[in-house]
């Protein structure tokens, strides 16, 4: 497997401080390699956007870091955690290093600002010595990019469709050539068709500029499809993480068999949806044990007691794949 | 464009509306101003200048109403809006251009003042939500919440006096006469100072509040985090894309408080006797001058106007989305 390029390492992210907190994002270990699609699955409230906020340092308010590193791989430098970064150290990583496509991406964009005005600030904000002809032109240069006409750098954001817009966002994520890109839910507000020619747009920039990413939606057939590996989060953990491929084909965790369940496929045989019964956890009272267990439909004896670790499962493709699930009781657990 | 000459024409239209209720509804008041300066020169009038009056305030009664009405309007275009009953036979445009600037400086010069400082104030407490520029807040809620006037009445009670610094009324020394120099000027800076404050004070916290509020409800939009993702400074995320948004709805707020400049703070001028259009209206009130309550009226009435107009033009230069294609 290729170098990472992006290590977490136990981090957790809670809202709020004391009693009160609520422990959104636990001890997650995930690493994300040169060059690779990283999908980031789980229901609403599983944490999946809290530790995309977490490790890019933006979370709103009472949104706080707990503990852990990011530890981020510049490749021709020495590796450094994102997390002891200095204010204006983190100011010059943004954007640099680590561009997000965010959940809205609709209401990204500043309504009272050229899209030229926002593409470029971004370059003048990281490069001041860059001239503003060079700026504009990189700027046009990422329009055309993402398939939008160079005439549309004067318009305002009201004046483009929601596809277009995201198609900016994405050009503007891509503009001072980052190592990753986060995408958070990207199409969650598009209509199928839009989703499928931004994805493969995407995916095809992410093959010509080689960029890694981190692509965040509850939508696991869009990842079985345009993902390299896949991490499902649950209750803040991540309970599986896998080859796209193995997920699909095997899932071992029984929720991340629930979650393929309850989307159809967009391709091969029809099957029956099923869903998963209940509702997510409470992030305030969690249950005893593994979270999924009130849920889970083979829980048996240890998974009210004990949380399970997540390590590499005993079966024959174990190495390329770890699990948290007393199922599949791990010899090998990852990262501790 | 389109929509520029479409508010233009809309104002047009409440101009003329304003300005012929504003003929009409003196002569549906019971009473006659003619008969009002008889009593006052208490019969010492002929009756050949009694005519002459009804003739010199347009209410001669050979005129039909539409024939006075045409006349109206053409008196107003050559910018004569009567005699005043008052000041007798001072004509009105002169009473109110005499007592416009002391209106339009003190007031005027307040308003652009306390914009600034208000708005100033309230994209720092709103951008730095949660440290101590919340303690302020009461603090504003509170002077928000002050009537002018009384403030006005305190200020007076409790900082003028025989030995003060500060003028209890009045917009410059009596034994003064109105001209640019040494003498006239410094005094009538002291006479403003109090009235300016008061209104300064009352008025600045209502600015800081909607800012601030603005403010922090814009902080939380998307292209906000966004922009911090995309490594921007705090304060170019402060000013240009914070500060820049919530800013709207203050600025169609201060061209709307433009317009009432020329009303004046006509408690404060009253408190103040400051010798301003507010406290000139309030004169004519208590005197039934007839002529010069209209002239101020129209006067009011058009300035409110153009403010409205200024707020359309300023938010179509402000935020893209009100202007239409084409």
């Amino acid at each position: 497997m290729s170098e990472p390029v992006l290590e977490i390492r136990n981090l957790n992210v809670g809202y709020g401080l004391g009693d009160q907190a609520v422990r959104a994002v636990r001890d997650v270990n995930l690493t994300l390699h040169r060059g690779e699609v990283l999908g980031l699955a789980g229901e609403s409230g599983s944490g999946k956007s809290t530790l995309a906020y977490g490790v890019t340092r933006l979370l709103p308010p009472p949104g706080v870091i707990t503990g852990g590193q990011v530890i981020y791989h510049p490749g021709n430098a020495e590796p450094y955690d994102v997390l002891a970064l200095s204010d204006l150290q983190l100011r010059r990583f943004r954007w640099n290093e680590t561009a997000i496509v965010f959940q809205g991406a609709m209401n990204s964009l500043n309504p009272v600002h050229k899209i030229s005005t926002q593409l470029t600030d971004v370059l003048k904000a990281h490069d001041p010595k860059m001239s503003e002809h060079s700026r504009n032109v990189r700027a046009r240069e990422m329009l055309k990019l993402v398939g939008i006409a160079a005439d549309r750098m004067d318009a305002y954001p009201h004046q483009l469709s929601g596809g277009m817009r995201q198609r900016v966002m994405i050009g503007m994520a891509l503009i001072l050539q980052p190592q990753v890109v986060i995408m958070d839910e990207p199409t969650t507000a598009l209509d199928v068709v839009m989703q499928r020619q931004i994805l493969g747009q995407l995916i095809e920039l992410r093959e010509r500029l080689g960029f890694s990413v981190i692509f965040i939606t509850h939508d696991l057939s869009l990842l079985v499809e345009f993902s390299n590996r896949i991490a499902i989060m649950y209750g803040g953990r991540i309970v599986e993480e896998a080859p796209a491929a193995s997920i699909y084909r095997d899932a071992l965790h029984p929720y991340s068999a629930g979650l393929l369940g309850s989307f159809p496929a967009l391709r091969g045989p029809r099957r029956e949806l099923t869903g998963i019964p209940g509702s997510p956890p409470d992030l305030k009272g969690m249950p005893s044990g593994c979270s999924f267990h009130p849920r889970c439909p083979k829980a048996f004896d240890p998974c009210a007691g004990n949380i399970p670790v997540l390590g590499r499962p005993g079966t024959p493709d174990g190495s390329s794949r770890s699990v948290a699930c007393w199922l599949h009781p791990t010899e090998q657990p990852v990262g501790l | 464009m389109k929509y520029f000459l479409q508010r233009l024409a809309f104002y047009l239209f409440t101009a003329w509306a304003a300005i012929t209720l504003n003929f009409f509804i003196p002569r549906m008041i019971p009473g006659d101003p003619v008969q009002a300066l008889v009593t006052k020169y208490q019969g010492q009038l002929s009756s050949q200048a009694i005519d002459s009056l009804y003739v010199l305030f347009g209410l001669d009664k050979d005129a039909n109403l539409w024939q006075e009405y045409i006349n109206y309007w053409k008196q107003l275009f050559a910018g004569d809006l009567g005699l005043s009953f008052t000041f007798f036979p001072t004509p009105v445009s002169e009473i109110i251009s005499n007592s416009l600037p002391w209106t339009l400086l003190l007031v005027g010069i307040t308003t652009v003042i306390s914009f600034f400082l208000g708005t100033g104030l309230g994209i720092l407490a709103g951008w730095r939500r949660g440290s101590w520029t919340d303690g302020l807040l009461p603090v504003t809620t509170f002077l928000s919440s002050v009537p002018y006037f009384w403030l006005g009445i305190i200020a007076i009670y409790l900082l003028t006096g025989p030995d003060s610094f500060f003028p209890s009324s009045g917009g410059f020394d009596s034994g003064l006469v109105p001209a640019w120099d040494q003498y006239f000027i410094p005094s009538a800076i002291q006479h403003s100072l109090l009235p300016a404050l008061t209104i300064l004070i009352s008025s600045v916290s209502g600015w800081i509040l909607s800012m601030r509020n603005m403010m922090v409800t814009v902080a939380s939009e998307d292209y906000i985090t966004v922009a911090h993702a995309k490594g921007l400074s705090d304060r170019r995320v402060a000013m240009s894309y914070a500060a820049r948004n919530a800013l709207l709805p203050n600025v169609s707020g201060f061209a709307l408080s433009l317009g009432f400049i020329v009303g004046g703070t006509l408690l404060v001028e009253i408190v103040f006797s400051y010798p301003g259009v507010g406290f000139q209206l309030f004169q004519a009130l208590g005197a039934s001058d007839y002529p010069l309550m209209q002239g101020i009226f129209l006067i009011i009435t058009i300035s409110v106007l153009v403010a409205n107009l200024l707020a359309d033009i300023a938010y179509l230069l402000l935020d893209p989305r009100t202007r239409k294609e084409g």
